[in-house]
């Protein structure tokens, strides 16, 4: 198989890769590298890839992480069965889109904007974006692909996407699960021993200590929560 | 819909949905397609008098067809506004053309980097100085750079296919930018031509605006976050790098869209006679011209043949290029003064030196088949003033 998208990284000016011809799989067939493949075999070499590389991570997006409709739940605990089989793999979610400034906490979250960060301070080598919306994941996977040396899978609840290594589309949690079990089957012919594992607690997120706020905590947000001139608020929820 | 109507999907509505025949005008066209789109809301500043689509689509509004609809303050209100309003989930529609087009362009270029899923009809008529209202396309030239699909309709019932297609096209996850539907200015959306529709009981599927590439406007995600803090007005190289991969993933979104034009519209370009020596190119109200040019070539029993362009946006390159690959002289009529598909053509294809640029038609003029057919002869070594005598 002539691989048309392959690890970074590609250069200064990423080229699309629709541009270069590259074009979303039919419902039923995956993308690998570029071309049109049946899913088993997609998400095998994606499996491979998970277990041989260093610092497997999955990176899970708004659509998994908020329980905003009803098959979610369902999906995001197959996400962390699919984590707890992969050795050494964590999870740094994409909980929004908006730019992080002055300065994004690398160890706690990948954003769209500036997804490279994430990847080289974690020395990231394989990766799983799910949940996320197809324009940015979209972004996010051509910007990897760019500037780092990740190999990249989409689970896209849509119709894929052309930027990432292995690409499978229309991802319900039973894809998920099915996922996990291949992951299961390439991690023992590959002979690697391991006991599932949950991944472990972010450890970048600080711990919440609500008693110590201030006002200033909140950033721009604090004229929010301040009252105004005159103002005296009596009612509290 | 406030009106009871039988949803169907669009390849129901527009292949297998049994059609009778009307004698209306385009934009009676344009506004029936809109009857049949499950329109959320219209908001319009309609340029009078060069299309009364706008006023029709009031019309269609009153009786119940679309569930919101209002004039706005100018051309640049009304284009922001349906950014807002279909980025908040909901499907739209506005129509406008020539001065009216260019006034609100700024909105208009900033909807597809915003992904905003709309209908845009442009009922095209002179731009420049000075004053007319005649039919004239060269304001389609504007919208070729903006990221925005462009299907240009020969008559009056591609305006009415190509309109109820847009909708179906603009929501699909991969492209999920604007889709404008193009057509001569008098020329289409005044004179009246036989028009096949489906029963007005019949509806396009609802929007769903969670089926969607980026989530519903709030003041956390772009587009809304972006004008408030946006990434890319950061000068560092990665919001340089973030708006030049945006920029891709529209002309991306754009590519996409071919596929859908394949399953809708039967493909971007229409074919007759591939393999003749000169061939006619041409889009909208030309290919009306062009058509008939052929036809008397054909009657004259001439080698020519001829394409028409539906689609502008994507430019159908490799469709163009097979078509167009035996011919010796490619002539190219059109309605401005420009040459924007001329200039396309000789792009897109590897010996564009075979184009003849031309015969073209502006400030309102209309295209004689006699000036496409004096181009044939030229193109055949004829003489011309002979043969049309």
């Amino acid at each position: 198989m002539s691989k048309k998208i392959t690890v970074g990284p590609v250069g200064y000016m990423p080229q699309s890769a629709p541009s270069m011809g590259v074009e979303l799989s039919p419902e039923g067939k995956a993308l690998l590298y570029g071309n049109i493949v049946e899913e088993e075999e997609a998400m095998r070499d994606a499996a491979k890839a998970l277990l041989t590389m260093d610092n497997p991570t999955i990176f899970p997006g708004p659509m998994v992480l908020w329980d905003w409709k009803e098959d979610v739940a369902e999906k995001s605990g197959a996400i962390l069965d699919l984590a707890s089989e992969i050795p050494g793999c964590k999870i740094i979610p994409m909980p929004d889109y908006r730019p992080k400034y002055p300065k994004i906490d690398v160890k706690a979250e990948i954003n769209p904007n500036h997804p490279n960060l994430t990847i080289l301070d974690n020395k990231i080598k394989a990766c799983v974006f799910i949940g996320v919306h197809c324009h940015y994941a979209n972004l996010t996977l051509r910007m990897i692909r760019a500037g780092t040396a990740c190999y990249t899978v989409a689970m896209c609840a849509e119709m894929g996407h052309e930027e990432a290594m292995a690409s499978i589309r229309d991802v319900h949690a039973a894809d998920v699960l099915r996922f996990r079990d291949i992951i299961i089957e390439v991690r023992n012919e590959l002979g690697i021993e391991y006991t599932t594992t949950m991944p472990p607690e972010n450890p970048s997120l600080p711990k919440e200590d609500w008693g110590s706020l201030t006002p200033s905590d909140y950033g721009e947000y604090r004229s929010l929560i301040m009252s105004k001139k005159g103002e005296h608020v009596t009612a509290v929820e | 819909m406030s009106l009871n109507k039988t949803l169907v999907d669009m390849n129901y509505l527009l292949k297998e949905a049994p059609r009778e025949q009307h004698f209306i005008t385009g934009a009676q066209a344009m506004a029936e397609a809109v009857k049949r789109a499950s329109c959320d809301m219209a908001i319009a500043y309609p340029i009078t008098p060069q299309s009364e689509v706008m006023h029709l689509v009031g019309d269609i509004y009153a009786q119940g067809h679309i569930k919101e609809y209002y004039r706005a303050e100018e051309e640049l209100g009304t284009m922001s506004a349906i950014a807002g309003a279909a980025r908040g989930g909901v499907r739209m529609f506005t129509a406008t053309s020539g001065p009216g087009l260019l006034r609100g362009l700024e909105a208009i270029v900033s909807w597809p980097g915003h992904r905003i899923p709309c209908v845009l009809g442009v009922l095209t008529r002179v731009v420049n100085a000075p004053l007319s209202i005649q039919p004239d396309n060269i304001e389609m030239a504007y919208l070729m750079h903006s990221g925005i699909v462009m299907l240009h309709a020969e008559n009056q019932q591609d305006t009415f296919d190509m309109t109820l297609a847009a909708f179906a096209i603009t929501e699909k996850v991969d492209v999920y930018i604007p889709v404008s539907v193009s057509t001569e200015g008098f020329f289409v959306t005044h004179a009246k031509g036989y028009v096949d529709m489906m029963s007005d009981e019949l509806a396009f599927t609802e929007c769903d605006p969670y089926k969607a590439p980026v989530p519903a406007m709030d003041n956390e995600v772009p587009p809304a976050r972006i004008q408030r803090d946006a990434p890319v007005q950061k000068s560092n190289f990665m919001s340089y790098l973030i708006h030049s991969v945006w920029q891709q993933e529209i002309w991306d979104c754009n590519k996409r869209a071919m596929k859908y034009i394949y399953e809708y519209l039967d493909g971007p370009i229409e074919v007759t006679n591939p393999n003749a020596k000169v061939m006619l190119v041409a889009s909208g109200c030309a290919a009306a011209q062009a058509r008939e040019a052929n036809r008397y070539a054909e009657e004259e029993g001439l080698d020519v043949g001829f394409v028409k362009v539906r689609a502008i946006r994507p430019f159908p390159t490799d469709e163009l290029n097979a078509a167009l690959a035996g011919a010796e002289c490619v002539i190219v009529p059109e309605h401005n003064i420009i040459g924007w598909l001329s200039k396309e053509v000789k792009a897109a294809i590897p010996n564009g030196g075979i184009v003849v640029e031309g015969p073209r038609v502006y400030g309102g003029m209309t295209l004689p088949v006699e000036l496409i057919m004096t181009e044939i002869y030229d193109a055949l070594g004829m003489d011309s003033l002979v043969l049309q005598a």
